[in-house]
């Protein structure tokens, strides 16, 4: 009853919703700058990107709520680029909830439902079913203000589902709760979207909630996007140093080529195996994850061996972030992350002196921004 | 490339798009009919003689020609000047007493400082002339100076502004961040100092803001200066005589916009001085908690007893004398006064048209008001438009009431206007009334609409809700304290004002505020003063009612704001 057949994940992935080098500005802010976005029919994609990115825009402009200054915005294979947003075929969740706090549970849910002149009973038959959805069957006679921040989140949910959009547009939903509530709600919201097969688009600044929950993953930073990809190919093969440093942490060695696959940061001579074709005395950044930092199984001579000195240790639970200083180049940093196993079985110390290696492998490598312009 | 063929078919406004705009069209229009229109005939009349002839600023080099012109506009500035010294440090230690001190029945001093609110600003001249005038019983404490002049104006604008100055220090004195206080007593700062170093800069801009409103208030107020001044002349009985003692209307404009100019010099000036208040409370700061400390309490309370129970008793004069058979020789009680045949044309008339026109002003005014903060604020589309209407809006609080009325005077009767036929109506003077409080009922609709989160016309959007449903559906009923605080406050200002009306009453509909006058200028002091109290007694009421309604009838119907 809840699957709407126009909206079934169909055979061709032709996408759900497409964005064509969309541009808003405001005033001489140019809030997005000819972005394009698909998401295919079924798929949830998460805009991920910190605050003023143009994330929240790109959704509103979706949505209809803004009007983009240039591009088209196409759902379901109709141009609707300046329609209205009621004849857009959408729901939305916003990070306020938005629930109209003078109305109850099953007020707010049927809001949308009682202007389509639909008889009494189905409207209660409906909003029933919707508030069993959300796990919330016995709220309906309370108001907004008589519920916790993530059952009303949940309430705004039901009542966004309620006119069986074809898509789900989804503004920080889960940003304004408390961190044990957001992750419970972030699955749930993922296996109502999974079970119902409900395009949807998500804006969060949480790269963890967008790793969690996406099909596939927008970057976008200062208007632009940055990177489209599954989590596994943001997280793994972040395409910039921007994705890299904001999904995840990584360390970022200023380095200059030296060499056929031979790096040189610092004092450190390192090889590296994505250089590419990259000419020597060229500029770059090396990247590498502190979990990516090798400690163990080190054996004679191995490749970017180096010896360092434990500067600090944080103990974050089941693994302490270290702070480490190569011996041979003390202005550097290296974050490494070593679980709680290595630490035992290692003994690591703050002060202590440890042999690492920065597999070259992993070791990703970014244009500096400055001279990748040129 | 091909995909941005599609765009003007598409553009097509739906139904409920065209019905927002032409909301916004017919805002504005009525802003610039009620408010720009009549403002901007008053300044054009102003350059012109008699005939409509324009000449230039010849009418304002005879008028700085003129001395008893230009002495008038000498008196009302040390008349303002000498009230405002004479209010606002009273106001401080009362507002101080309220807001940062322990004393015992706040909500009942604060009560009787805001009476004169509630009343013409007619009635504490008419008290003062029952207590020092020719035959008042304290007219010895004079020592041989009369009522009549400056002394009794000043003394009632003294009155009539202290609540509005109080309003705006205790406003201002309740803004305090406990965490300075804190602070400095755990540095062991003395309280003088702390007074001096965190009270005081944290209220600097109140005080400024209270000089400059009661500066003007004195300014431009007409009744007082009418009632009690005697020969004294000012710039508002200044244009009075102009207008209908001499008809000489360019004259009368050249008044008004010289009465405006002051207005609109001191609200400037507020704003500047506003903008740069913002930034000193953040948003985590703590209210300030007072702790009890005997004698600074008790003094404070002393003060608030002698100033409030001043102010009360004043005013309580005319009630009293509104029902003295004939002061001051028989001081037996009747309601003689009350037969208002004997001293009024009209009779009770004008209370009831008062009523009616306050009633009017009210609906309406609640309704464009709110309508129109709505509209600026939550509506889409015709950005320029709806910033046009707020500037406009924002207008009035600048203009005097006396500047208006004759702006409406000249609005009105020119000849080329169609709308001539509503002169005289008491449409005419709810109209005007409301163009008058148009911007505190505006600025009070607009705060309560900011606090509504704005995703709820987006929400509405989404589930194709038309946004005039969610209007009356949700923002409605979600504002309907801040609506009652706009009819209220509509209502009671309505009834009390005279400087707004007194240009634009109909012979047959002459308002009870004037009729004030009327009596007063035969000489008939007690009919005034019981047609006063009756104005009184009727904004207390709607007043009383306000609260009830507040506590009773929306704590019942507004569940849902309770937890």
């Amino acid at each position: 009853m809840l699957t709407r057949s126009e909206s079934e994940p169909k055979a061709d992935s032709t996408p759900h919703v497409r964005a064509v080098r969309v541009t808003k500005r405001f005033g001489d802010f140019t809030a997005i700058d000819s972005v394009s976005l698909e998401v295919e029919t079924g798929k949830l994609v998460c805009i991920l990107g910190p605050s003023g990115c143009g994330k929240t825009t790109l959704l509103r402009v979706i949505a209809g709520l803004e009007v983009q200054d240039a591009g088209v915005i196409e759902i379901g294979g109709r141009d609707v680029s300046y329609l209205p947003p009621a004849q857009r075929d959408f729901g939305i969740v916003f990070q306020s909830y938005a629930l109209f706090p003078n109305l109850n549970v099953e007020d707010n849910v049927g809001y949308g439902l009682v202007n389509r002149r639909r008889a009494r009973r189905e409207i209660a038959q409906r909003v029933r079913e919707l508030l069993e959805l959300v796990g919330l069957p016995d709220q309906g006679a309370k108001y907004p203000a008589q519920l916790s921040g993530g059952q009303q989140q949940r309430v705004a949910l039901a009542r966004a589902l309620a006119c069986s959009p074809s898509l789900l547009l989804l503004d920080e939903p889960l940003s304004a709760l408390d961190a044990r509530v957001r992750v419970r709600l972030r699955d749930e919201v993922r296996a109502l979207q999974r079970r119902l097969g409900l395009t949807s688009i998500m804006v969060t600044h949480d790269q963890e909630e967008a790793l969690a929950m996406a099909d596939r993953i927008v970057v976008m930073n200062r208007g632009r996007v940055e990177q489209v990809g599954s989590p596994a190919e943001i997280y793994g093969r972040p395409g910039s140093d921007f994705v890299a440093d904001f999904v995840g942490a990584m360390n970022m060695l200023d380095a200059i080529v030296i060499g056929r696959g031979l790096v040189r940061a610092g004092a450190l001579t390192l090889s590296c195996c994505h250089l590419l074709t990259r000419a020597e005395g060229r500029h770059v950044k090396l990247g590498l994850r502190p979990e990516e930092v090798r400690i163990r199984g080190l054996g004679e001579g191995a490749a970017n061996a180096i010896l360092v000195t434990v500067e600090l240790i944080d103990f974050l639970g089941p693994f302490c972030r270290a702070r480490l200083r190569p011996k041979a180049a003390p202005e550097l940093v290296l974050l490494s992350d070593f679980s709680a196993n290595a630490m035992r079985d290692l003994s690591i110390r703050e002060g202590q002196t440890l042999t690492v290696a920065l597999p070259p492998d992993l070791l990703r490598v970014f244009d500096n921004r400055a001279e990748a312009g040129s | 490339m091909t995909l941005t063929a599609g765009i003007p078919a598409g553009r097509r406004l739906p139904t409920e798009r065209i019905a927002m705009r032409a909301a916004i069209l017919a805002l504005v229009i009525f802003l610039l009919l009620a408010i720009a229109c009549p403002l901007a005939t008053l300044l054009s009349k102003s350059v012109q003689d008699g005939d409509g002839r324009f000449v230039g600023l010849a009418n304002y080099v005879h008028y700085f020609t003129t001395p008893a012109l230009v002495e008038s506009l000498w008196n009302s500035t040390w008349v303002a000047g000498l009230s405002t010294l004479l209010v606002v440090p009273p106001a401080f230690i009362y507002a101080y007493a309220i807001a940062r001190a322990c004393i015992p029945g706040k909500s009942l001093f604060m009560a009787l400082a805001l009476l004169p609110l509630f009343a013409p600003s007619l009635l504490p001249a008419i008290s003062l002339i029952y207590i020092f005038g020719n035959q008042g019983f304290l007219k010895g404490w004079l020592m041989g100076g009369t009522i009549y002049g400056p002394i009794g104006i000043v003394m009632a604008q003294v009155l009539y502004c202290f609540p509005h100055a109080l309003m705006i220090l205790v406003t201002a004195l309740g803004l305090a961040d406990g965490r300075l206080y804190e602070a400095a007593a755990a540095m062991g700062t003395p309280r003088w100092r702390v007074f001096a170093t965190v009270t005081l800069p944290s209220v600097r801009y109140g005080l400024i803001s209270a000089a400059f409103v009661v500066f003007t208030l004195v300014m431009t107020d007409f009744g007082i200066a009418k009632v009690i001044g005697g020969q004294f002349n000012v710039l508002a009985t200044d244009a009075y005589k102009q207008m209908i003692g001499q008809q000489n209307f360019a004259m009368g404009a050249v008044v008004g916009v010289v009465l405006l100019l002051p207005a609109v010099l001191a609200f400037a000036l507020d704003r500047h001085v506003q903008r740069r208040q913002v930034a000193l409370l953040s948003a985590r700061a703590v209210p300030l908690q007072p702790k009890p400390r005997p004698f600074k309490d008790a003094s404070l309370a002393a003060c608030c007893l002698l100033i409030g129970g001043a102010i009360t008793a004043v005013l309580a004069v005319s009630v009293w004398g509104s029902f003295v058979t004939y002061w001051p020789y028989n001081l037996s009680l009747s309601l003689r006064n009350y037969d208002f045949e004997a001293f009024e044309p009209n009779g009770i008339g004008p209370y009831f048209a008062s009523l009616k026109m306050a009633a009017l002003a009210a609906v309406l005014g609640t309704i464009i008001v709110f309508c129109g903060a709505y509209l600026i604020e939550k509506g889409q589309g015709f950005r320029l438009a709806r910033a046009m209407a707020h500037l406009l809006a924002m207008l009035p609080v600048a203009v005097p009431g006396l500047v208006l009325g004759l702006g409406y005077v000249f609005f009105i009767n020119a000849r080329w206007n169609p709308l001539g036929v509503l002169y005289g109506t008491i449409a005419l003077l709810a109209i005007n009334c409301i163009a008058h409080f148009y911007t505190t009922a505006h600025i009070t609709a607009v705060t309560a609409l900011k606090q509504i989160d704005n995703e709820f016309e987006s929400v509405s959007a989404s589930l194709k809700v038309p946004f005039y449903r969610t209007f009356l559906r949700v923002t409605v009923p979600i504002c309907m304290p801040a609506i009652l605080d706009i009819a209220i406050y509509m209502f009671v200002n309505a009834l009390t004002t005279v400087s707004a009306v007194i240009f634009i009453y109909g012979a047959t509909n002459k308002l009870a505020s004037i009729s004030i006058v009327h009596m007063d200028e035969a000489g008939a002091t007690a009919a005034a003063a019981a047609m006063a109290t009756l104005i009184v007694l009727t904004a207390l009421a709607i007043k009383v009612l306000h609260i009830v309604l507040d506590r009773l009838v929306l704590g019942q119907l507004q569940a849902w704001r309770n937890r």
